[in-house]
């Protein structure tokens, strides 16, 4: 799928909260297995932080780059299946808080870890029919797993913001794009329960991989490119092992993919993940340079982009700020503070 | 709940929009009906831009009702950029490094919910400006 005026990003932001959790810490509390410490990590957002205040932070990063004026956005979706309101979106508060409103269409996608890039598509089709000249696209989370779950290992906090705009004002215009959805429910949460489900190995092969397989084959096709004509690949990272095993089934060359794969050091960040490692390709991608995205939602499917990054990326992204600075700026924490930070310790 | 003083306050919690005095300039915050320097009212708008310096914080330990899940937390005089001296929370930062003309920007966050079925209040916070 492509639209019929050429359409691209003009801006792009990220966000990670401050503080991080070792995976082996929360192996002690309820394992004691001695998991090796410093391997992985998972941020933890602070007790002021929740997935508004996350999309809020990335969506002025994603403003302060592509310096337009707020008034001449029409849509800010974001997506996100932490939502503060189980009733009142997520996105009215973000677009008020960067200037956008009265005249934007604000609104919440959910579900499964692919929210953000089903906005992007929406937004892509929005500015490449003319009906807008810029739209905003996110997705953000605060990741849920019920204490002591297997989960808990990995549910990270963080989100991104995409600005798109028309194809030359792009610092990375889009080729096309595509979908691959069926019906396949290894993950879900059902209406009034705290914490998730999920089908523990199911959630491999006929889930994660076969879904981003599809999108991605179905796109290089529509778009007659290999795997070596792209630069840079970005998948979801539910884990650190998925998107690299996922990358060298499709032939991408693990030195593409890597750099991308943020798991170890954010955990899997949900609705942001796949987003926060496209914009830290974009961070240190050069023009001419192509890169794939593509995401994967349990019970949702995959979407899949590519994009050619433009001249313009050299100039335009120092009025934004790196990923790599969140990823620098961490502050550890225990079990117990995580456990006051998320909420977990009742009081009343 | 306190739903049309949120509402109205919205701008200035979300987007720190004060008051420009068109007639001696001055920037007030928050908005104002009348110009605190000049005394005139013919004023407008303005957005200010977030950025600021510690000007006095203290820690509190004892909060206020609805903060007590924030303790410790400093709270803190800032210097905006554009003349103002506001009154707000530091977040994302430890005491070693709180001083006096510390630069820091706006970040929004949650202050206050009301329980767990009252409406979610966000406002600004202020934060180190992080760094290159
Ligand atoms: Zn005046």
């Amino acid at each position: 799928m492509k639209p019929t005026r050429a359409v691209g990003v003009i801006g792009y932001g990220g966000y990670i909260p401050r503080y991080r959790i070792d995976a082996a810490e929360v192996d002690r509390v309820w394992r004691g297995s001695g998991k090796k410490e410093g391997q992985s990590f998972k941020a933890v957002p602070g007790p002021d932080e929740d997935t508004t205040t996350i999309a809020i932070q990335a969506a002025r990063n994603a403003m302060d780059m592509a310096s337009i004026d707020p008034n001449e956005l029409r849509a800010v979706w974001f997506g996100t299946e932490s939502k503060p309101y189980a009733v009142k979106p997520t996105s009215t508060i973000v677009a008020d808080a960067i200037g956008a409103l009265p005249h934007a269409n604000a609104a919440d996608w959910e579900f499964a870890c692919k929210p953000g890039t089903e906005a992007m598509q929406a937004a892509i089709g929005m500015v490449g029919s003319d009906m807008a000249r810029y739209a905003m696209c996110g997705g953000a989370d605060t990741a849920q797993a019920k204490p002591g779950d297997v989960l808990e290992y990995t549910t990270g906090a963080g989100g991104a913001a995409f600005i798109l705009g028309p194809g030359q004002e792009s610092v990375a215009v889009l080729q096309a794009s595509t979908s691959y959805v069926t019906n396949t429910t290894d993950f879900f949460r059902r209406e009034g329960q705290e914490y998730p489900n999920h089908g523990q190995r199911f959630t491999g092969e006929p889930a994660y991989f076969h879904h981003i397989r599809s999108s991605v084959m179905t796109l290089m096709e529509e778009i007659g490119a290999g795997p070596g004509d792209f630069t840079f690949a970005v998948f979801h990272q539910p884990n650190s092992q998925f998107p690299l095993r996922v990358a060298a089934e499709l032939g991408f060359a693990r030195n593409r993919v890597e750099p991308f794969v943020l798991t170890n050091l954010v955990g899997n960040t949900y609705s942001g993940a796949a987003m926060l490692g496209f914009a830290k390709a974009l961070d240190v991608a050069s023009p001419g340079d192509r890169i794939l995205l593509a995401s994967y939602g349990s019970g949702a499917g995959s979407d899949a982009f590519s994009y050619e990054v433009t001249d313009k990326i050299v100039e335009v992204r120092k009025r934004g700020v790196p990923i790599e600075r969140y990823l620098k700026r961490t502050k550890s924490v225990d079990y117990a503070m995580y456990a006051r930070y998320r909420g977990k310790l009742r009081r009343n | 709940m306190h739903f049309a003083r949120s509402w109205r306050q919205q701008s200035s919690n979300l987007r720190l929009v004060g008051s420009r005095c068109t007639s001696c300039g001055a920037i007030l915050f928050p908005e104002r009906i009348r110009c605190s320097g000049c005394g005139s009212t013919e004023l407008e708008d303005h957005r200010l831009s977030g950025r600021g310096t510690i000007f006095t914080v203290t820690t509190v330990f004892e909060a206020p009702r609805g903060f007590e899940s924030q303790v410790p937390y400093f709270a803190a005089l800032v210097e905006l950029e554009e003349g103002p001296i506001i009154c707000a929370m530091l977040t994302d930062v430890d005491r070693e490094d709180v001083s006096v003309g510390k630069k820091v920007t706006m970040v929004t966050r949650r202050i206050l919910a009301h329980g767990d079925d009252g409406p979610i209040i966000y406002a600004y916070k202020f934060t180190p400006e992080l760094a290159g």
